[in-house]
């Protein structure tokens, strides 16, 4: 994806629902011709934030532009904006091509054009011949995709999907999302999902918002949200990770985290580390596939972790689970202190050869810790 | 137990009631219908079809005709003021609605009489009404309210329209609202989307609610026997004399049995209507 142009700003919207703040204070931005997600628990406020694009609810503060446009003021039913419904909301009382149809005919199209463009998108969403059907008809994934059809038919500047594959099946859902991903590529429309689904918000997105209680917490890419995580709720909401937490102490070049666990070295160009000031309540993240596990006597290895040869940081526990799953195998070390650690290790791999009971020690090189601000300790209780 | 024992175990008291309440007393009338009237009253047993000759008389058409037309009226009537409301209701939020629904419900818990007998006062020519508006000098002679068309109209809506709005109610309540805002988002403006979305899709609640006005409304003799002054006869109010006044219980029957049939007829009609096209009961998933 070249940079686009932007095409949605939002800026500083809050909704209440009574005392409820479902969307706080929410500036973010989406360019053209993305596949933008909005990815958090349910409950927090991405549902909201679309309804307010489509225009089913109207902001308490702030902006909403498209194009430049102001969307506030406009008529939810001239927003060039359109959208699929969870539930997919497709008419009973109609046929698959009369619901498709129903878009066209609202702007007046000659007879003879819709014919042709609902039967262009039947077939884009692989859908030719179904047009005489009715909804109840249809299996979930078809009536998934007439919902698409129905989107999409009117070629909108944005197209919004509200949890568009939570109905299906694993293996459907599965091939939806790449299905999802091409298509938007074919019909060049910027796309903008809602879902509670990481998995599903890595594989489409090019961009992924993270929301939590009503605010976005970070929006960057599947893979800088994985490697750089901003904060602990999306270090722990996205994908696994071993979060190592204490204060920072910033001694010159020496940068550690101490915790109750132990202390760590931080690595001195760690994302993160330059909004932290020295006693800041922080965390360090490890993903499981970065950690190395060695018997506990096994100096040998633990001096060198692999590549590069730097500082690497170390805890000691008692393996206690072992789970295979296929290419890779999951291994649980029960720490000292009574928290878990996830290692997860290529099988046939170094380290792929430890039986439960074993006491092992878990390392991480330096740079691969990404420190971050722990939201989540309270400034009351330094340490915990 | 068999399965049949257990059958009508869990039918008999239904059809014990239906058989003993309903299914007999039809017989008796259907029975009286095709015998002579005594002289001081009563019936003699003596087959004749004079009864349905009579009630084919213009006469007696004409109240018919008169009946039918109020009844179309009334449930118009209370289909148009019956629809905004059950709507409105549908819509607001859920710890609105039962509330709302009792207040709906309230009037019936008084007698059906005492309600008829308050709507004389409202439009009396000396009445709740008429006063006020004489007395501010909007008018200078009372209005006509009462004793017309208009009184029986009136108390028939108001006497049956939590009949209308109940099941309106249902069917508007049970409506995903998805599917209201899919069709604003595909660009269909609030009318349209009531003409196209809404209404399509209510459409068995309208002919339920239609249905619970319409049977009750024709048979009526209370109200307009006390709003139509006497001067405008329903056919309830024809049979009621017939049984009552005249003493005339063949003819009250057979009567009795044209009003019945026009309705089951009128019943089917309605469930041929709905059967045709009910996508939404028929979805299995």
């Amino acid at each position: 994806m070249e940079a686009h142009r932007e095409l949605i700003r939002i800026e500083g919207v809050t909704k209440r629902f009574g005392h409820l703040v479902a969307v706080d204070t929410v500036s973010t931005t989406i360019r053209e011709n993305e596949f933008f997600a909005l990815l958090g628990p349910s409950g927090c406020g991405k549902t909201t934030l679309l309804r307010l694009l489509a225009g089913f609810e109207a902001p308490d503060a702030g902006r909403l532009l498209l194009d430049g446009r102001d969307l506030v003021g406009m008529r939810p039913y001239r927003r060039p904006l359109n959208m699929m419904f969870q539930s997919y909301a497709l008419f009973p009382h109609m046929t698959v091509f009369d619901n498709i149809a129903y878009g066209l005919r609202q702007e007046r199209t000659g007879r003879d054009e819709i014919e042709r463009r609902v039967n262009e998108v039947l077939a884009l969403v692989q859908l030719g011949g179904f047009g005489r059907r009715r909804p109840h008809q249809l299996s979930g994934g078809e009536r998934q995709r007439v919902a698409l059809a129905r989107a999409l038919v009117k070629r909108p500047q944005v197209l919004l999907l509200d949890e568009p594959l939570a109905a299906l099946d694993r293996k459907l859902r599965v091939e939806m999302q790449l299905e999802l991903k091409r298509l938007q590529h074919t019909v060049g429309i910027t796309f903008l999902i809602v879902t509670h689904d990481q998995e599903e918000a890595l594989v489409m997105a090019d961009r992924v918002a993270v929301m939590d209680r009503g605010r976005i917490l970070q929006v960057a890419s599947p893979d800088e949200l994985y490697e750089a995580p901003g904060s602990r709720f999306v270090a722990s909401f996205i994908g696994e990770s071993n979060i190592f937490a204490g204060r920072l102490r910033i001694a010159g070049d020496a940068v550690t985290l101490v915790g109750e666990r132990g202390t760590w070295h931080v690595a001195p160009a760690a994302p993160g580390h330059a909004g932290l000031a020295d006693g800041a309540a922080a965390a360090i993240v490890v993903r499981p596939e970065r950690l190395r596990l060695a018997p506990a006597g096994a100096r040998a290895s633990l001096e060198d972790p692999g590549a590069g040869g730097g500082l690497v940081n170390r805890v000691d526990g008692v393996l206690s689970d072992v789970a295979y799953l296929g290419s890779t195998r999951k291994y649980v070390v029960e720490l000292r202190d009574g928290t878990r650690a996830l290692a997860r290790v290529q099988v046939g791999q170094r380290g792929d050869d430890l039986a439960p009971g074993t006491p092992v020690g878990a390392t991480w090189a330096v740079e691969h810790g990404v420190l971050i601000a722990d939201e989540t300790a309270s400034p009351a209780s330094p340490g915990a | 137990m068999s399965r049949l024992a257990r059958r009508l175990v869990l039918l008999g008291p239904g059809l014990g009631w239906w058989l003993v309440f309903l299914a007999l007393p039809l017989m008796v009338v259907l029975a009286y219908s095709f015998f002579r009237r005594g002289t001081y009253g009563g019936v003699v047993f003596d087959f004749t079809l004079d009864n349905y000759v009579r009630a084919l008389d213009p006469l007696y058409l004409g109240v018919l005709g008169f009946s039918l037309r109020i009844a179309v009226i009334t449930t118009a009537v209370a289909l148009l003021i019956g629809y905004p409301a059950a709507y409105f209701i549908a819509t607001r939020p859920r710890r609105w609605r039962t509330p709302l629904l009792v207040l709906i419900i309230l009037p019936f818990w008084t007698s059906f009489l005492i309600r008829t007998y308050a709507w004389m006062v409202l439009l009396n020519r000396e009445g709740l009404i008429n006063r006020p508006l004489l007395a501010l000098g909007i008018i200078d002679e009372p209005l006509p309210l009462l004793y017309n068309e208009f009184a029986i109209v009136i108390g028939l809506v108001y006497g049956y329209l939590p009949l209308m709005i109940l099941p309106l109610y249902a069917a508007i309540e049970r409506l995903n609202p998805e599917l209201r805002e899919a069709a604003t988002n595909l660009g269909a403006r609030p009318i349209k989307v009531f003409f196209t979305v809404t209404v399509p899709l209510t459409l068995t609640g309208i002919a339920a609610g239609c249905i619970f006005v319409f049977v009750p409304s024709l048979g009526n003799f209370i109200v307009p026997d006390l709003l139509g002054g006497g001067r405008s006869i329903m056919v309830g109010n024809l049979i009621q004399s017939q049984f009552l006044k005249a003493r005339d219980w063949p003819f009250g029957a057979t009567l009795a049995l044209a009003l019945i049939t026009l309705m089951m007829v009128l019943l089917v009609v309605q469930a041929r209507i709905i059967n045709r096209d009910r996508p939404v009961s028929a979805d299995a998933g």
